[in-house]
């Protein structure tokens, strides 16, 4: 079977579908906020793959085909946000000053945290670009001497979190405004928050969208001047 | 046809991103380069919001899928992880919370303040 499975060419691709559409029929069936179809789909997989003993390469050498369209589905991000482009254009001030206070928030908290937990320079610029998008991140922690791979991990889990407690943490800060909820989802989870934030309404979608593009481009400027405090 | 067609604008879109990620030297991917571009030309008009929005939703509806592979990844760098993870939970789930929080109720006060 583990023969099978690591040969195959289309098994990496199949069994995220299948355990993602899963997830959906759980979310659907008891409908908990924290029963999200991601995450279930997530620990579906890592469970199949050891059970079965799969190599993430092997596995990855299908799977990757669904990671390859990632890039032209973060273009289309593009699409929700030109349809609410008016409503970015009257209050582009509080999206600008929720962006920027949201990055500087992250370096601020991560730079807090290092010195709390005392971790090494290198540990720290690995943490830092934590809430952008992986491709930006990436980019970040290897020009700063970060350990890359625990970027990328990190990166995604703060998405996945992200994607999972945006309606509660929503609630606990009495965010109510859709805009200023969709710049929270976008800034502190990039894509992977966006997809949350595009199933709980038009506008929080775009304005995620857009606070994904702007927070990553802020954190390159950020983080250059933040990773030399510690 | 339609659809195919639709996709290959995006596609184009694209690789208008990645070739100005290769002349310009900043740690910028193609796809946040993808993503202005794609929204200039629909301000502009050059691309017509008809001619990519049905593959436009049906990638951003899929979205969520494409994530899984490289979240299973985590397994794969485990071993490095694991030394370092309970700062690296902390930090995280802390800082996110803060994050998502205090950028969405700046904005809501910036905003409701302009709005007065």
């Amino acid at each position: 079977m583990k023969e099978i499975i690591s040969n195959s060419t289309f098994f990496g691709v199949m069994i995220c579908i299948i355990s993602y559409e899963i997830g959906l029929i759980i979310k659907r069936k008891w409908k908990k906020s924290f029963l999200n179809p991601l995450l279930i789909s997530i620990v579906i997989v890592i469970l199949i793959l050891l059970a079965f003993h799969v190599d993430y390469d092997k596995f990855n050498e299908g799977a990757k085909y669904l990671s390859y369209l990632l890039t032209p589905a973060t273009v289309c991000l593009a699409i929700p946000l030109y349809e609410q482009i008016a409503l970015l254009k009257s209050n582009w001030k509080g999206i600008v000053a929720g962006i920027s206070a949201g990055v500087l928030t992250s370096m601020v908290c991560v730079l807090g945290m290092s010195m709390l937990f005392q971790l090494s320079h290198e540990e720290y610029v690995t943490l830092l670009p934590k809430s952008i998008t992986t491709a930006i991140g990436m980019g970040i922690s290897e020009e700063m001497g970060g350990i890359v791979t625990i970027t990328v991990a990190v990166i995604i889990v703060t998405g996945v979190l992200g994607n999972v407690i945006a309606e509660l943490v929503c609630k606990l800060f009495r965010i109510t405004d859709p805009i200023a909820k969709g710049i929270g989802i976008g800034t502190a989870a990039h894509a992977v928050g966006t997809s949350k934030a595009l199933e709980m309404g038009e506008i929080e979608g775009a304005m995620s969208s857009l606070a994904v593009a702007v927070a990553g481009l802020m954190t390159v400027i950020a983080a250059s001047i933040f990773a030399q405090f510690l | 046809m339609k659809f195919m067609k639709q996709f290959g604008i995006i596609l184009f879109i694209t690789f208008l991103g990645e070739v100005l990620k290769a002349v310009i030297p900043l740690p910028i991917p193609a796809s946040i380069y993808g993503l202005m571009l794609m929204l200039i030309a629909l301000m502009t008009g050059i691309v017509k919001i008809e001619d990519v929005k049905q593959a436009g939703r049906f990638l951003i509806e899929v979205m969520p899928m494409m994530f899984i592979p490289a979240a299973v990844g985590i397994i794969a760098a485990w071993p490095v992880l694991e030394p370092i993870l309970g700062s690296v939970v902390i930090i995280t789930i802390v800082s996110t919370v803060l994050v998502m929080g205090i950028a969405g109720r700046v904005t809501q006060f910036v905003n409701r303040i302009g709005r007065k």
